[in-house]
């Protein structure tokens, strides 16, 4: 590569990164500053971890930080199971009536301003609530119901493309060998879709994680989850033990991200390998 | 299969009837892919549903998997009416054209999936499976993934998965169709061998017809969903009795012509595409004066320089165009009326003194019995 690239390319590639990443870093920064003013720089007593300490001694904040564990792990799941029958319905059955209305109304949520989703909610669970006298006020299981509703949409759509590609003439194959329906399922489609019901779960979690509109309106007192908790905390002024929770969780999210990739990428290499061997191995 | 078989050990008419398609009709919307087909199959057979694409065959081998049920007609396999039965409940496997195999599981994985859907003990199952692996050579991949095999071990795979539950009728979707051109030849023998040893009934689909020739014991043509012509490749190939049958299997000169002389055991047909007259050594039954085509196959032309004797059956042209194929040669031939016709002989010889050359005036002729005359 001796070919000259003028400035042009590395210039634009800094600039990108910074847009990028530099909010990050300059909160990263600041949460090792001694000082309670955000923005002010305390040379004389900086570094210090103080804040990531008193994070901890903050029960609030970690019982706002494990209902969101909770909130997520339970909205993942049954966003999953929704949304992968869903994409099902929608893959497999062909054309039936009704299909363009369940098509649809699945994927709305994808474009629905969350204001309206989180009132509508909210509307509905008051309503539901002087009738049945279920939910009886608004806490975890509103927020997570109201979660299930606008991921499924996202898990749907990846269960879907997902079997938009996937081989039919396997499902037919394992019948043939047998195998009733039920089987075939179990055995066959859900261990080849399984990456995108993962991927599903992912996804489903990242975002009831870091909701907040809709979280604000179907939480209740005495139940936020983490970034509504944050979202108050900052409205009353930023303290700095906020930039040192964010601080670790951007860490997490990388660290999950980087062995994520890194695994992915291993396995692709070896079926690689193993493909360019058999083709070898028949010349 | 206790007799031993004579010259030709798949005989069709020797087993029993086993598999019976009764005025099938499947209709997908507006498009009708099979059409009011008939159809039976022996024991023991090979039968080629032969044809090209669209043409429904891929349609009725599905009907026959129960992947697909038939708008009306019926179909009984082993005497019983296959209506109300699902693919996992019929005496049939299939072998996909995509081979269909499971990327998951490893080679005997695969191959034991069906013993295991019936609940057989673990030590049956991994003994059969052993056994069908040797059968199809394939024994030492036996823990490959399907992605570690080339794609001629895949199709032996798929072939050991589909015969391992050891079922009546087994069909197949161009099960040669994804290998080169090689392996083709050395596995429709394998495929043949295979085959006479379990007696197993096939049901072969393809669009091949060199793949139909070799394996079938009948063949069924298909065109725009209906059987057009069944039987034996010999018949298939000499005894054609449509236009579209003799086009579609092998290549064929056809000329049309009038029927001037009809008798009970010659006929005479004026032909201005020839530009000259057929004369063919057995009776039709056609309409005298009718408008008739003449089918005659390419090998069965002779070409020289000199002029045979006899005025009918023979015509002169200029060589446009050979083609050296090594074993033979094809000469495209035009004649006065302006028809190309195609030739082609046998390089019998090394050296050949009086090799045609392009542009040399040639003569055709051919024996009263080879045109086949059709009426549609």
């Amino acid at each position: 590569m001796s070919r000259r690239r003028g400035l042009f390319q590395p210039l634009s590639l800094v600039l990108g990164f910074a847009f990028l990443y530099l909010p990050i870093l300059s909160m990263m920064f600041f949460s090792f500053n001694n000082s309670r003013l955000v923005t002010v720089w305390d040379a004389a007593n900086s570094p210090t971890l103080k804040w990531y300490v008193k994070l901890f001694e903050n029960d609030q904040l970690l019982d706002a930080a494990f209902l969101s564990v909770k909130v997520g792990v339970m909205t993942a799941t049954g966003a999953v199971i929704l949304g992968t029958l869903a994409g099902l319905v929608l893959a497999r059955f062909g054309p039936f009536r009704g299909r363009a209305i369940l098509s649809g109304l699945t994927t709305a949520p994808l474009v629905m301003p969350e204001v309206i989703t989180g009132l509508s909610m909210l509307l509905l669970f008051v309503a539901v609530e002087q009738a049945f006298g279920w939910p009886a006020g608004r806490g975890q299981m509103t927020i997570t119901l109201a979660h299930i509703t606008f991921t499924m949409a996202y898990v749907t759509v990846i269960v879907q493309s997902r079997l938009a590609g996937f081989d039919d003439s396997l499902e037919e194959a394992a019948m043939d060998l047998g195998a009733r329906p039920v089987t075939v399922f179990i055995r066959v489609t859900m261990p080849l879709i399984a990456p995108a019901i993962l991927a599903g779960w992912l996804l489903a979690f990242t975002l009831s994680w870091d909701d907040v509109v809709i979280s604000q309106f179907t939480s209740g007192p005495g139940a936020s989850t983490l970034p509504v908790y944050i979202f108050s905390k900052v409205r009353r002024g930023v303290s700095p033990d906020v930039n040192a929770l964010a601080t670790m969780l951007v860490l997490t999210v990388a660290i999950v991200v980087f062995v994520g990739a890194w695994i992915m990428r291993r396995q692709e290499r070896k079926r690689d390998r193993e493909i360019q061997l058999a083709i070898a191995e028949n010349k | 299969m206790a007799e031993k078989p004579a010259a030709n050990p798949r005989q069709p008419e020797r087993g029993k009837e086993y598999v019976r398609i009764q005025n099938v009709t499947k209709r997908f919307g507006d498009f009708t892919a099979v059409n009011n087909v008939s159809l039976t199959i022996y024991q023991g057979e090979i039968f080629c549903l032969l044809g090209g694409s669209g043409c429904g065959k891929t349609t009725l081998l599905r009907m026959l998997a129960g992947f697909e049920n038939p708008t009306s007609g019926q179909i009984f396999i082993d005497g019983e009416d296959m209506e109300d039965c699902p693919p996992y409940d019929r005496p049939v496997n299939m072998m996909f054209q995509s081979y269909a195999l499971f990327p998951h599981m490893s080679v005997e994985k695969n191959v034991a999936f069906g013993l295991e859907q019936d609940g057989l003990p673990k030590a049956e199952i991994s003994q059969r499976v052993g056994e069908i692996l040797e059968l199809v050579k394939m024994g030492q991949f036996a823990r490959r993934q399907p992605h570690q095999l080339s794609g001629g071990q895949r199709q032996r795979v798929a072939l050991a998965r589909s015969l391992v539950k050891r079922p009546k009728l087994l069909l197949l979707d161009e099960p040669l169709g994804a290998l080169d051109r090689k392996l083709r030849e050395q596995t429709q023998f394998e495929l043949l061998g295979i085959q006479e040893r379990l007696g197993v009934t096939f049901v072969v689909v393809t669009h091949d017809q060199e793949e139909a020739m070799t394996l079938a014991s009948r063949i069924g043509v298909m065109n725009r969903g209906e059987i057009v012509q069944v039987g034996t490749p010999t018949e298939i190939y000499e005894y054609p009795t449509t236009r579209f049958v003799a086009d579609f299997i092998g290549s064929v000169n056809m000329f049309e012509g009038r029927l001037t002389e009809d008798e009970p055991d010659y006929v005479r047909i004026e032909s201005a595409d020839l530009g000259g007259r057929i004369y063919v050594d057995h009776g039709i039954s056609a309409a005298p004066d009718s408008t008739v085509w003449a089918a005659i196959r390419p090998e069965k032309i002779e070409i020289s320089r000199e002029r045979p004797q006899g005025s009918d059956n023979t015509v002169g042209g200029t060589v446009k165009e050979i083609a050296y194929l090594g074993d033979m040669s094809v000469y495209l031939v035009r004649l006065q009326s302006g028809r190309i016709v195609r030739v082609s002989q046998p390089n019998a010889e090394r050296r050949n003194q009086a090799r045609i050359t392009w542009d040399d005036s040639v003569w055709l002729s051919w024996d009263p019995s080879s045109p086949v005359i059709l009426t549609q």
